[in-house]
């Protein structure tokens, strides 16, 4: 990919009333990879096609590196053909008549490579399909195809890469294996990648920045870990997959955006932070099931805990080494806690759904947002 | 064996296929992916021969080309020649009675090819052009083996419709389905007999090929 600039850069604005409604904002620097998450339906696929020129959306922008692909402003829009653009389809849609090798190849001869066949047997072997180049895609595991489409994708030395959920059409042992793999390419590709995604794990685990999709408009967008640990609002946090968001009371802020106590189902709670929202304001809460902990009757002995709330265990799920658990808060309420506990831990605290339990909540964990409409 | 009538069928059977071939690969690609108004009146239009009585067709055709009319003015200045009671009148009659015949499996195979497939070509740089030639056509062969083998089958037996625009003039309109019911009408049975062999055994290579073609995807083969 040698002559690729390092200044590449994608910059991406939607607006369309069909197929999906769009409302969309991103950007995504070279050596950058973006996850685009969002549930089944949230327009993620519609915005790799915008971008790769198969939709021309009524109003937007999309450029590449300074090179402007579709502006409904200047009328721009260049035919998918000229984008050279990397686009590896969700079932990877290779041609089924053509070996692997004809597969990569076709995708170079556009009269620019001397000696497409090679090319294209050296773009296989990076993906490590040697001696498979034979093969007509039928012929290939799912693992294999994903490659195939990948070294395609990657024939045109393309200025953009877009995967649109290369993994979900694969057993979960080869996912793991694919995923470490893109990894290692990475490494070499000096441009945006955008990798659609509704698995908020496989986004955490490969994305440098990560935009959340809902209802085709982009409602949060940032670091990964920060977009999942503080997300702005609690929509995001049910799409990154947070169980513990629940509604409460400011109670006091220690100086503005300070430490504070918020009011909750009878207990009051300290918060590390509390940003925008002053006292008696309602606002949703939420914290990541890791930073809730068990406290062992041992730990009961010195100063008061942290955040300790008294409640009943009513789940205990998961037969493996990591147990989720729910703590039932306050009587006949509906409110779960979820927490993590290792699985030998539960065992050899007698754990079981009825046991009195009591919990602690690290203050600077919990994450206030303001409460739906 | 009428080996002139036999020449003559095969010489139709086989200008239908040529001529046919382009219309049915751009009718059928355009109606398995085309989204335009009229389209379910144009698919029912180009299934009318299906259920029309060939000698209706044969009819509006001799009446339409007949050397008085507009169009048959039109197409004598043109090449020279009446179209009705020729063999460029029966190829016409022909090529439309032929349509559903071509076209239906063009179109089948079209459609059968996954959206993404062309985009993904598009994507690789494939021109639309090239996407047709190394892309949909390759997919969409089994399809137009098919049309081309019904078209051709179906062209041999054709006898109505011939009879109405071409009459029954040896050497120019008599075909081997018509000169077959010109040796029974004679009494000529042994030689209707062979007649009727040919056509037969025509019939069953078409269909046989056509049964081929339809479960061949030699894709997904070594």
């Amino acid at each position: 990919m040698g002559e690729v600039s390092a200044r590449c850069a994608l910059e991406v604005r939607l607006l369309a009333a069909r197929p999906v409604p769009l409302d969309v904002m991103l950007t995504c620097r070279s050596t950058e990879l973006l996850a685009l998450v969002g549930p089944s339906g949230a327009g993620k696929t519609t915005v790799l096609r915008a971008i790769a020129g198969l939709l021309r959306p009524s109003a937007g922008l999309v450029a590449v590196d300074g090179e402007t692909w579709f502006s409904s402003e200047s009328g721009v829009f260049v035919p998918p053909q000229a984008r050279r653009v990397g686009l590896v389809f969700q079932d990877y849609a290779l041609f089924p008549h053509l070996s692997a090798l004809d597969n990569v190849a076709i995708a170079l001869g556009s009269g620019l490579e001397p000696d497409p066949r090679r090319k294209a047997k050296s773009l296989l072997a990076r993906v490590r399909l040697e001696g498979l180049e034979e093969r007509r895609p039928a012929e290939l595991s799912g693992g294999e195809r994903q490659r195939v489409a990948l070294a395609r994708a990657l024939a045109r030395e393309p200025r953009v890469l877009l995967l649109d959920e290369p993994f979900s059409a694969v057993d979960r042992g080869t996912r793991e294996r694919l995923k470490r793999e893109l990894r290692i390419l990475r490494e070499s590709l000096e441009i945006p990648i955008v990798l659609v995604t509704h698995d908020i794990d496989e986004a955490l685990a490969l994305a440098d920045r990560l935009s959340v999709l809902d209802h085709g408009t982009t409602i949060a967008s940032g670091r990964p870990d920060e977009v999942r640990s503080r997300p702005s609002s609690p929509a995001v946090a049910r799409l990154m997959g947070h169980a513990n968001v629940f509604d409460g009371v400011v109670e006091a802020v220690a100086g503005e955006g300070g430490p504070g106590r918020i009011r909750w189902r009878g207990t009051v709670l300290v918060a590390g932070a509390t940003g925008c929202f002053s006292k008696g304001e309602r606002v949703t809460w939420l914290i990541g099931p890791e930073n809730v902990a068990l406290l062992k009757p041992g730990d009961r002995a010195g100063e008061a805990p942290e955040n300790g709330i008294d409640g009943i265990l009513t789940e205990l799920l998961g037969a493996s080494d990591q147990m989720i658990a729910a703590v039932r808060v306050g009587e006949g309420s509906d409110a779960l806690l979820q927490f993590r506990i290792a699985a030998r831990e539960a065992r050899r605290l007698g754990l079981a759904p009825g046991t009195p339990v009591t919990v602690s909540l690290l203050s600077d964990a919990i994450h206030l947002m303001a409460p739906e409409r | 064996m009428d080996w002139t009538a036999f020449a003559l069928s095969l010489k139709l059977a086989f200008w239908t296929c040529v001529l046919i071939l382009p219309v049915g690969v751009v009718a059928g690609r355009a109606l398995a992916w085309g989204q335009f108004r009229g389209k379910a009146l144009l698919e029912a239009l180009i299934l009318l021969p299906l259920v029309l009585p060939p000698t209706v067709l044969g009819y509006y055709l001799l009446v339409g080309f007949a050397p008085g009319s507009a169009l048959g003015r039109l197409f004598a200045s043109l090449f020279g020649a009446p179209l009705v009671f020729s063999f460029s009148g029966i190829l016409v009659a022909s090529l439309i009675a032929n349509l559903p015949f071509a076209i239906q499996p063009l179109e089948r195979a079209f459609e059968a090819i996954p959206p993404a497939v062309r985009e993904a070509a598009w994507v690789s740089g494939l021109s639309n052009w090239r996407t047709f030639l190394k892309i949909e056509l390759p997919l969409a062969w089994p399809g137009l083996v098919s049309g081309l083998a019904l078209t051709f089958a179906h062209t041999l037996g054709e006898f109505g419709v011939i009879l109405m625009i071409g009459g029954n003039i040896p050497g120019e309109t008599q075909t081997l389905s018509i000169a077959l019911y010109d040796r029974v009408q004679a009494f000529r049975n042994w030689e209707a007999g062979a007649m009727a062999a040919v056509l037969l055994a025509f019939s069953f290579l078409a269909i046989a090929i056509v049964h081929v073609m339809a479960r061949r995807r030699p894709w997904l083969h070594g």
